[in-house]
This record gives structure tokens, C-alpha cells and sequence, in this order.
């Protein structure tokens, strides 16, 4: 806990940075969940309508992760340098399908072709937009649970595998991808205007704050053992009830809101509800950074690096933050028209 | 193949897959920046039409830039843990501001392409010039990262340990300004050079379309400044490494032993066992003039260094004349395109200039590619030019090259891809 005070706010922006990840950059995941499971009379109609949601906005979501990277290999090099060598393999696979999600969604924009080539695309970025999550969420759980702490010497299956190919890990990738398409789902209902939409939209989101529901209670299931301590703090820390009490009434609001078609109520509930999981993650393994090999003060980077890049952070934000102001009431402020336009040119790029 | 050929193969292939992207982010902005200027000004519509033609073509390059970029900021970790626990501290402050450059340019990026209908024209405009701003800026940054591994600066080293660091002093490094101002103009000219051509060969078949003239024009003032201010800062490179990568600019030069009022070696095949450059021209004291400005200083040749420093010298030394090569003619056609303006005559009615425009339309990736092998093979054996072995910096992850295999292939499958769309979406369509 005698971590100095600016690493400890620099832990904070990441875990803000992730938060920030999270809900914006997982929710155009979760859509190409929805693009996949897009089923009956108005799939094309859905399809459109994720395809307008996200097409503005993916690249600026996406550079939130970028961020985390940095902001960690800067501030915290050996963490950096520990996670990319144990979890090798299941984040090779997550690039491989970030670079396909991201560019068969522009490649199916800009393709005019409108032939079964771009129905490829879409398959494309759909299959890579719904494993891409279940392996991030598997990286989180190897890191949670305290598997990551394996000696140099270790047998390659043992350091490079085992960690993160577990029930549990598994289960936490299942939950990772429940979230990302339930955030999906909500921001959806509100953004489309047509009535039948949003129902389906609705329905879908309901769907998936039940899988939410249904992973978070085998997690903990799979995660009795490896976990006690971890559930020791959650549940003796107050800060870290409250959080949960939060986190909890969020989730009821979320679910009541989407019953009563209270759309933009939802929307806000399951920020709230989502950023509480990733916070809980956070206070669950605090102050350790990996659980069993570095905690945020053994890993930190020297006050100079800490302060140099703080102040970057600051300023960098005065830029930021108004553009990223700017783009979301452009493009978020009035409802998608994605049902009117189906017929004619759906994913119509830009002209 | 070793997991350390493996590594290196890796990063340098998707260091040289990225580059193509971010060099075309840098320079495409300008490019759709300046166009619709003209459209504002003037309401002639092919100028319209030409932005929305090349910000279409923008749009599909830069998702590839931003997905094979995040790749790299992995790879830096996944190929290379024990350089970034090393280094991060030290270099973590470019590649912060960086961050925040990406983010600005992918929010504007967004906003510039649907935003059309959504925007008044001059905000669109300002839209486009953040882009350009912050596509540039990013690229520099970036380059600051890459320069200090050639100029380490900015900590002390205690027990093989940096201490004492000073991370602004590390992003300013000696290398900092000579290397980022040639990355840039480097992909200003590149840019401007590969549109040019690709217009120059639409134009020699129609020279009288108003829409290959304008794009001509455009990818003109663009390319002809950038290439002519290519060489002098080639030049500056070349005497930053006279003082502090000695070893990479003998092997560059091909240049074995000691001398002063050296000669420049144009060409020809380096023997590293006989210690001579075989079959080249050389030019007397010249590079002793291109090094420090003197036709006496002494140049250090290779021998002045043990063996187990030098780097590939053939492959280091073939690819400075592959870029100093295709820069030469760049900036011969840009030569002529000044006469032509001078003279008042048209560029677009010229056809052996056409002609010779379209051939280098390929000619400053070429360039960059090569000129990035110099930079990063002619500092091999280290990873940290004096400080880290590339060989002690690699992941302790077996069987790398099952990772290399697949990007390789995911890379080819997506340069396909991307070369076609562009060819069959963007170019090929006939211009309204
Ligand atoms: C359009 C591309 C292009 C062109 C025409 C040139 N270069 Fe270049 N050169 C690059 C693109 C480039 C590059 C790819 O951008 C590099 C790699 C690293 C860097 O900063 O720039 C580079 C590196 C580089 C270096 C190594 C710097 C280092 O290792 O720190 C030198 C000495 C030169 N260049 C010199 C020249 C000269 C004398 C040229 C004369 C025509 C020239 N370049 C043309
Ligand atoms: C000299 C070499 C490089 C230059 C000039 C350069 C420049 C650029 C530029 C201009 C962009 C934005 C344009 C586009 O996406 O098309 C970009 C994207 C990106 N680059 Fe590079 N880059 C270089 C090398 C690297 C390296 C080594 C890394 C990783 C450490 C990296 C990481 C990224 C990332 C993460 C993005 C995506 C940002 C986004 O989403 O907007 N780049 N690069
Ligand atoms: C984008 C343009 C670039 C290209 C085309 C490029 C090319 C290469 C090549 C050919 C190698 C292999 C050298 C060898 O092993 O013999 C390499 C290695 C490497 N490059 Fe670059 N490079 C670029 C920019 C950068 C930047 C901006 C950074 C970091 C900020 C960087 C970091 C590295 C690292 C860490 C290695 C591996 C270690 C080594 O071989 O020294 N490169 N790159």
C-alpha cells in the first residue's frame, strides 16, 4: 500500500482508460456479436443499423486500448514485459483478430460491389468481433486469479499455457463477451428510431444481462478456490461493498429500465453497472498489479518517468477530451436513420 | 529459423507493413486537405469530387494503419519483453504524446468522413486539417522512440541498471530532429509522388480530363517541395551518424578502411572477408565532404571496429543506394516539373515526364523501406545502439515462427485486399 502517490494515480488512469475501453470500444465488439446472431424479417435492418452505429466512431474507441498499452509500458514496464511474455499466445491470437474485425468492417463499408464478397466481410467481422472479447476476457482472468505468477524455468506448457486456459479463464471470456453484447444491445435501443428495432434490440439485450448473470455466478463458481482471497477483500473492504451495492442496483435499474422501455435510463444504468465490474476487478487484486509478482509499487517506473508522463496525460486531455466531445454529439445526438435507408444502399459509406 | 531470426523477421515485417500505411496517413490528409480548399474556393465540382474519391481511398488505408499499429505497440512486448522493461520508462513519454496524436486524428478522421452532411463546410475543412496536423504529428512522435534507440540519451547506466531518468531529454536525443524531420518529408514526398503517378499514367491516356489535371496539380505541390528537401536532409542524417553511428555509416558506405578525404562509394558488392567494396564507383574526398563538410576529415572505416560490431555491411550498403538511388530520380523529376512551371508549359500535356512520373509512382515506398533496413539493420548487433544486444532482448517464447508465419500471411491476405479495393473501388472508376 506504500505505493507513491503518483503511481498510484497513474494505476487509476489506466484502470479509467480500460473503464473508458470497456464500455465504448467492447460495446462495437458486442455489435458484431449482433451482427452475427442477426436473425429474421429485420436482420438487415439490424445489420445496418450496427453498421451505422459503430462506422464514425470505432477508430477513436479503439485507440483506448492503445492508450492502456502505453500508458503500462511507460509506467509500468515489467508488468508490461510479464503479461506480454505468459499470455504470448492468447494475445497474438486477440491482434490477429483485431486487425481482422477492424478491417473487414472497412472493407465491407467500401466495398460497392454488393455481392457475396461483402457478405464475406461481414461474416468476417462478425466471427472475429465475438472471439476477439472471450480472449481478452480470458487474459483477464489468468490475471485475476493469480495464475500468472510462474517461475522462469517452468515447462512450456506450465508458463506459457496453463495460466490462462483454465474453467475459470474460460468462464471470464464467456463473461467478457456477455457484457460486450449487452452494452451493445442497450446503446442500440437507443439509437435506432424505428419501433420494431428497438424491440429486437431489447430483447437481444435482456438475452445477454442473462448470460451476464449466468457467468458472473460460474465464475465465482469455477473461481472458489483460486479466488478466497480475492472475495476476503471484496467482501470486507468497504469500499469495495459499496461499490458492489452500486454495481448490483445499477444492474437491477439496467434490467427494470429495458422491462419498461426506458431506453436512455438503461443505457445509463449499464455504464454504471459495467464500469462497477471493471472497478471490482480493479479493488479485487489492489494494490497488486500481477497478483503474486508485482504490485503497483514494486512495478512502477521512476518519479521522473511518473511525472513527465502525468503531465503529458494532462495536457494530451485538454485536447482530447472536447474532440472526443465533438464527435459524440455529431454523430450520437440524433437517433441512427438505418431502417428508412436498408433498402436502398445499407452500410453506405461516406460519399 | 531461430526464435531470434523469427523475432526480427516478425517486427521487421510488420514494421515495414505498417510503414506503408502510416506513410500514406501522413500524406493523404494533406492531400484531401488542400483539395477541397480549391473545391471551396472555386465550386468546381471536380475538386469535390476528388476529395471524396481520395478521403474514400483514406479511409480504407487508415483502419488498416490503425489495426497493424496496434499490432506493433503489442509486439513490442510480445517479441521484445527485455527491451521494454529496459526502455519503457525512458522512452514511455513520445509514445504517450503519441497516443493522444492517434486519438486526435482518429476523432477527426471519423468526423471527416461521415460527417459530410452533418458539418458546415468550413468546419468539415478544419475537420480535415486536424487530421492532417495530427497524422503528422504522430508519425514524429514515433520517430522521437525510434531515433533514441540509435542515440540512446536521457539516464545513466548503474549496475546495468538506468537510473538518473530524464525522459525529455531521452525523446530530444541527438538523433530526434535529423530523423523525424526526413520520416516526414520522406512521406510527404512518397505520398505526393505515388498520386502523381498514378494520375500521370490516367493523363497520358487523357490528357484533357479535368479531374486527373486537378489531382496532378495537387499531388504536385506536394511532391516537388518534399523531394527536393528530401536530399539536403538525407544529408543531415548522414552527418548525424558521422558522430554517433560511425559503424553504420561505414557500413552504409561500404567504406573498410580509415582515411582522410575519403572517398564516396557509389554501388558495387562489399566482400566483409577481404574488406573491399567491389565494382563501384568511387568519388574522390567526397565522402569526407558529405560526412563533416571537409574534404580532408577522417572518415573511420569499418576495421577500425571489432568484427563482432559491425552490422550486415552488404545488406546495409545496398540499401542506402536502393534509397539514395530512387531519392536522386524523385528529385529529378521534381526538378523538371519546376522547369516545366517555370517555362509555363503543362505537366499534363508532357508525356515523357508522364511517363516518367507514372514509373516512380512506386518509388518512394521503395525508398522508405530501404531507407528503414539502413536505419535498423545498419544498428545491428544491438537492439539499444552501445547499450542492449537485440539478441538479449528477445521474448524467452519458443516456436516464434508459427507468430511470424501468421502475419505474414494475414499481412499478404490484407495488401491483397486493400491493393484491389483500391484499384477496383476508387481508381478504376471512371471519374463522373
Ligand atoms: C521517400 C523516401 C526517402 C528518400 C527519397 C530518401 N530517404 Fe533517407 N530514409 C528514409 C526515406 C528516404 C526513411 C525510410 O524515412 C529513413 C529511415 C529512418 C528515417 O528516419 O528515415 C531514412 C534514413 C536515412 C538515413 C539513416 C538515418 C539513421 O540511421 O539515423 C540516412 C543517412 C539517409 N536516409 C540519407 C538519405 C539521403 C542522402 C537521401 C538522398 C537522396 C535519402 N536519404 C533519400
Ligand atoms: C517510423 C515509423 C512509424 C510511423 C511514421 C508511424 C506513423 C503512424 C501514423 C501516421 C499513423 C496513423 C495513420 C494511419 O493509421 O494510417 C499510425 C498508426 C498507428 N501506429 Fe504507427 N508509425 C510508425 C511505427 C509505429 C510503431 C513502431 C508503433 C508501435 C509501437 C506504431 C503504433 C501505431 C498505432 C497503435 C497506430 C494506430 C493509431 C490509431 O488507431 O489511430 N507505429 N502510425
Ligand atoms: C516503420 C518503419 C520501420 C521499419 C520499416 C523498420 C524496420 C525494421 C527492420 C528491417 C528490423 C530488423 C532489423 C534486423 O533485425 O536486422 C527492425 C527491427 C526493430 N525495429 Fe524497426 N523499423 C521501423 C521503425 C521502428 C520504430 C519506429 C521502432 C520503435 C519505436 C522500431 C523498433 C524496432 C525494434 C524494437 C526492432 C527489433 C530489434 C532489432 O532488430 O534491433 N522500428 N525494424
Amino acid at each position: 500500500m506504500d505505493a507513491p502517490i503518483l503511481a498510484l494515480v497513474v494505476a487509476g488512469l489506466i484502470m479509467l482508460a480500460v473503464n473508458a475501453y470497456v464500455v465504448l470500444g467492447g460495446a462495437d465488439f458486442g455489435a458484431g456479436v449482433w451482427d452475427l446472431l442477426a436473425r429474421g424479417p429485420r436482420a438487415a435492418a439490424q445489420r445496418a443499423a450496427i453498421a451505422e452505429g459503430i462506422g464514425p466512431i470505432w477508430e477513436a474507441n479503439h485507440v483506448w486500448v492503445i492508450f492502456v498499452v502505453v500508458l503500462l509500458f511507460s509506467c509500468f514496464p515489467p508488468v508490461f514485459a510479464h503479461l506480454s511474455v505468459v499470455l504470448h499466445i492468447p494475445l497474438t491470437l486477440m491482434l490477429v483478430g483485431i486487425v481482422l474485425r477492424g478491417s473487414a468492417f472497412t472493407f465491407r463499408a467500401y466495398d460497392a460491389t454488393d455481392s457475396p464478397v461483402q457478405r464475406q466481410w461481414g461474416r468476417i467481422f462478425a466471427v472475429s468481433s465475438t472471439i476477439t472479447p472471450v480472449l481478452l476476457g480470458m487474459c483477464v482472468g489468468a490475471l485475476v486469479s493469480g495464475a500468472l505468477a510462474v517461475p522462469a524455468d517452468a515447462d512450456f506448457t506450465t508458463r506459457f499455457v496453463t495460466p490462462w486456459w483454465s474453467a475459470f479463464t474460460l468462464t471470464i471470456g464467456g463473461l467478457g463477451l456477455a457484457v460486450f453484447a449487452f452494452l451493445a444491445a442497450v446503446y442500440l435501443t437507443v439509437e435506432v428510431r424505428d419501433q420494431r428495432l428497438a424491440e429486437d434490440f431489447r430483447a437481444m439485450a435482456l438475452w445477454a444481462a442473462l448470460a451476464v448473470g449466468g457467468f458472473a455466478a460460474l465464475g465465482l463458481w469455477f473461481g472458489r478456490e483460486t479466488l478466497t482471497a480475492t472475495t476476503q477483500a471484496l467482501l470486507t473492504n468497504p469500499a469495495a461493498i459499496a461499490l458492489q451495492l452500486v454495481t448490483g442496483a445499477a444492474a437491477v435499474t439496467a434490467i427494470g429500465a429495458l422491462v419498461a422501455r426506458r431506453y436512455r435510463l438503461a443505457r445509463t444504468a449499464a455504464v454504471i453497472q459495467v464500469s462497477g465490474i471493471v472497478w471490482g476487478w480493479g479493488l479485487a487484486q489492489f494494490p497488486a498489479m500481477i497478483p503474486g509478482v508485482h504490485t503497483i509499487a514494486s512495478a512502477a517506473a521512476p518519479t521522473a518517468t511518473l511525472r513527465v508522463v502525468l503531465i503529458g496525460v494532462a495536457g494530451g486531455m485538454v485536447v482530447l477530451l472536447p474532440s472526443l466531445r465533438y464527435l459524440f454529439t455529431i454523430f450520437k445526438a440524433e437517433p441512427a436513420r438505418a431502417f428508412e435507408r436498408v433498402d436502398t444502399a445499407e452500410h453506405e459509406p461516406p460519399r | 529459423m531461430s526464435d531470434l531470426l523469427a523475432a526480427r523477421a516478425q517486427m521487421a515485417m510488420s514494421l515495414g507493413f505498417h510503414i506503408i500505411f502510416a506513410v500514406l496517413g501522413i500524406g493523404m490528409p494533406l492531400l484531401m486537405v488542400l483539395s477541397e480548399r480549391q473545391w471551396l474556393r472555386t465550386r468546381d465540382p471536380v475538386w469535390l469530387d476528388l476529395t471524396k474519391r481520395w478521403s474514400k481511398g483514406t479511409a480504407i488505408l487508415f483502419a488498416v494503419g490503425a489495426v497493424s499499429g496496434t499490432v506493433l505497440s503489442f509486439e513490442l512486448g510480445l517479441l521484445w519483453p527485455a527491451f521494454m522493461a529496459y526502455a519503457g520508462a525512458i522512452i514511455g513519454m513520445p509514445f504517450s504524446l503519441e497516443g493522444f496524436a492517434f486519438f486526435t486524428e482518429a476523432i477527426f478522421l471519423g468526423i471527416y468522413l461521415y460527417g459530410w452532411t452533418k458539418l458546415s463546410a468550413r468546419a468539415h475543412w478544419w475537420a480535415g486539417v486536424a487530421v492532417a496536423v495530427s497524422g503528422t504529428i504522430s508519425g514524429i512522435f514515433v520517430v522521437f522512440a525510434n531515433a533514441w534507440m540509435n542515440a540512446p540519451t536521457g539516464f545513466r547506466l548503474v549496475d546495468g541498471k538506468p537510473v538518473d531518468i530524464d525522459p525529455i531529454a531521452a525523446m530530444l536525443n541527438p538523433a530526434a530532429f535529423s530523423q523525424s524531420l526526413h520520416m516526414t518529408l520522406a512521406a510527404f514526398a512518397t505520398t505526393g509522388i505515388a498520386v502523381a503517378g498514378i494520375h500521370a499514367w490516367m493523363l497520358r491516356r487523357d490528357a484533357s480530363s479535368a479531374f486527373h489535371r486537378a489531382a496532378l496539380k495537387v499531388a504536385l505541390m506536394v511532391a516537388v517541395p518534399a523531394s527536393l528537401l528530401q536530399v539536403v536532409s538525407g544529408d543531415l542524417s548522414a552527418k548525424f551518424l558521422a558522430t554517433w553511428q560511425p559503424v553504420k555509416l561505414a557500413a552504409m558506405e561500404g567504406h573498410f578502411e580509415t582515411a582522410r578525404g575519403a572517398s564516396l562509394v557509389i554501388g558495387g558488392i562489399p566482400d566483409e572477408d577481404a574488406g573491399v567494396t567491389r565494382y563501384a564507383i568511387t568519388v574522390p574526398r567526397m565522402l569526407s565532404v558529405l560526412a563533416f563538410g571537409d574534404p580532408d576529415a577522417e572518415v573511420r572505416g569499418l576495421n577500425a571496429f571489432p568484427r563482432a560490431e559491425w552490422p550486415p555491411v552488404a545488406i546495409t550498403h545496398g540499401a542506402f543506394q536502393v534509397m539514395v538511388g530512387l531519392g536522386s530520380l524523385m528529385a529529378l523529376a521534381s526538378l523538371w516539373v519546376i522547369v516545366c512551371w517555370v517555362r509555363k508549359r503543362e505537366v499534363a500535356r508532357n508525356r515523357p515526364l508522364l511517363t516518367f512520373l507514372a514509373l516512380l509512382t512506386p518509388a518512394g515506398f521503395i525508398a522508405v523501406e530501404a531507407g528503414w533496413v539502413v536505419t535498423e539493420v545498419g544498428r545491428q548487433p544491438w537492439i539499444i545502439h552501445g547499450f542492449m544486444r537485440t539478441a538479449d532482448a528477445v521474448t524467452p517464447m519458443p516456436g516464434l515462427v508459427i507468430p511470424f508465419t501468421i502475419f505474414t500471411g494475414l499481412y499478404l491476405f490484407l495488401g491483397v485486399i486493400v491493393a484491389w479495393l483500391l484499384w477496383a473501388q476508387i481508381i478504376r472508376v471512371r471519374p463522373a
